[in-house]
């Protein structure tokens, strides 16, 4: 279980316990967190589920796979920080995660 | 009362009445299905769902509270039998009456039935719905051999679980190759030979005469005469469209209810959305009915924006993926009408992509396990791109130098 807070990009703020092995997507919408569409529902072929994370939180959450990689490229607001909620998986270590949400997602 | 009547519960219906109330849509909404349980993802039950590694609990669109929240009238096990327009109703399979001021018909459609003998003995396998693939993944566990009817997506991704659960796998395929109807030659011929190598017995050209037995399927019977034994049959010879309500109460179908660009029928209450809609594609110059997660939601939310008075056009740039064994296969656009088709990677490698161009012009791209030519394609076909062909074909020359 980790304690994931997800920030609308209006600055709303949404803290919600997700539980392990569930991604950040899943646990965005189980708890109803507006802006996470996630159409392909996880499949690495959307894009909707798009968020901003501190890159000082790679070593927890690990890496972007190459995979992830080629769909951020060509997405829309893509920073440095930029991740797919969809392909993050939740473990206890990511307690206090904090998630951005991109403008597009507003 | 009456506000917004949806009538399914698919990912259609499902996206339709979030867009309404993200839109600030403030009328009832109600949202009836004949299914037993909410809207769910179908895309993994012939994937994850069905090789176990996805539990039924991940399965859900929205979690149960949400409806409650976002003041959507959900009724599970309401079959909708007729559709009263003047009177502004729909009739359910008890005869119970509910009105609407907008209706939105999102039936998709179910399992193809085939028009062979045995179809109905015990063990013959659909798989459309939850309840279906439950009726089929609980058949696996005792099950050692499985003959699957149809070399299409579905029919090929449940042969990819089942050989991942252990059990002996027969394709049988009347066409002359595997995804024959949506995929080309050279990327269904492959993954026909990527099937093959994992143990599966593919045969194309292979029509069924009759699935045998008496009460429960114990193979089937070859039009050469040849008999094929298994202790499951699974068909899986695509869909059969839902329009038959509509149709009956005079709105235009041809396979499939004929809607405008912003997914409205010719009765200006009703719209269609998702694999039971027909609609005209600008892009390609045609009308098209899809089949994907892609139109079921992109519809919707033209469909709903259109109730909420903002009118954007639907003309959709197609995606769809598929995923067997380790293999992603993501697909964009259409690849019918194609005059030119420029491979990029080695099919040996595991790893290519095949664009498909009209007058030079991109029009679709297979993408195996290759996700920036995916994207890149995507975004070329948005724009009528027309890549030259060379540096297309070229490893070297990065997708992303394609886009503008
Ligand atoms: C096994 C499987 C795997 C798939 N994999 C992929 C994939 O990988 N990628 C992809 O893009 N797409 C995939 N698809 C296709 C995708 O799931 C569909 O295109 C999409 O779900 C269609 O949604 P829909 O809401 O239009 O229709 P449906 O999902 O068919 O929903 C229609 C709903 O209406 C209900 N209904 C129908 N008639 C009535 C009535 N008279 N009264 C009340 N209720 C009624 C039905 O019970 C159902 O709940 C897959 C489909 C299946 C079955
Ligand atoms: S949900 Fe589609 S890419 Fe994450």
């Amino acid at each position: 279980m980790a304690k994931i807070t997800f920030i609308e990009y209006d600055g709303a703020e949404h803290s919600v316990d997700i539980q392990d092995g569930l991604t950040v997507m899943e646990g965005a919408i189980r708890n109803m967190v507006p802006g996470i569409d996630a159409d392909c529902g996880g499949a690495c072929a959307c894009a909707t589920c798009h968020v901003y994370v501190d890159p000082a939180w790679s070593g927890k959450i690990g890496e972007r796979s190459s995979m992830e990689e080629s769909m951020l490229d060509f997405a829309s607001d893509v920073q440095d920080a930029s991740r797919l909620s969809c392909q993050i998986k939740v473990t206890a270590e990511m307690d206090g995660l904090v998630v951005r949400l991109p403008k597009e997602q507003g | 009362m009456s506000g917004t009547l949806i009538i399914g519960g698919g990912q259609a219906a499902l996206s339709a009445a979030a867009e309404l109330r993200k839109h600030r849509y403030d009328r009832p909404i109600t949202m009836l299905t004949d299914e037993a349980v909410a809207p769910y993802q179908r895309p993994p039950l012939s994937k994850a769902y069905l090789s176990g590694e996805l539990s039924r609990d991940r399965l859900w669109l929205k979690p149960a509270a949400w409806y409650q929240n976002a003041g959507i009238n959900l009724r599970t096990a309401v079959h909708i039998t007729a559709l009263d327009r003047g009177a502004c109703d729909v009739i359910a399979h008890t005869g119970e009456r509910i009105g609407y001021d907008t209706l939105i018909l999102a039936m998709g459609g179910q399992a193809r039935r085939l028009p062979v003998p045995g179809t109905n003995l015990d063990r013959v396998h659909v798989l459309r719905t939850l309840a279906e693939t439950e009726t089929l993944s609980a058949a696996f566990h005792e099950a050692r051999s499985i003959i699957i009817i149809g070399a299409g997506y579905i029919g090929l991704e449940v042969a990819a679980s089942a050989r991942k659960r252990g059990m002996a796998v027969t394709v049988l395929e009347a066409a002359a190759r595997p995804m024959a109807r949506t995929a080309s030659a050279l990327v269904g011929g492959w993954f026909g030979a990527i099937h093959r190598g994992y143990g599966v017995d593919l045969r194309v050209n292979t029509p069924v005469k009759a699935i045998v037995g008496d009460e429960k399927a114990t193979g089937v019977e070859l039009d050469d005469g040849e008999m094929i034994e298994a202790d499951l049959v699974l068909v899986a010879a695509g869909l059969s469209v839902n329009d038959g309500l509509a149709a009956t109460a005079g709105l235009a179908c041809e396979d499939g209810i004929v809607v405008d660009h912003q997914a409205r029928t010719e009765d200006g209450n009703i719209y269609a959305i998702g694999d039971v809609a027909r609609f005209h594609s600008r892009l390609y110059d045609r009308s098209l009915r899809l089949e994907s997660v892609q139109n079921a939601v992109d519809q919707a939310r033209v469909a709903a924006r259109a109730i909420c008075g903002q009118a954007v056009d639907y003309d959709p740039v197609p995606w769809f993926w598929s995923d067997q064994y380790e293999m992603k296969l993501q697909i964009t656009g259409l690849i019918e009408g194609a005059d030119e088709r420029v491979r990029r990677g080695d099919p040996e490698e595991g790893r290519f992509a095949l664009f498909h161009l009209r007058d030079g012009v991109m029009i679709a791209c297979e993408a195996i396990n290759s996700v920036p030519e995916y994207r890149a394609a995507q975004h070329m076909i948005a724009t009528g791109a027309r890549p030259a062909p060379d540096r297309l074909r070229n490893p070297g020359v990065a997708m992303k130098t394609f886009l503008p």
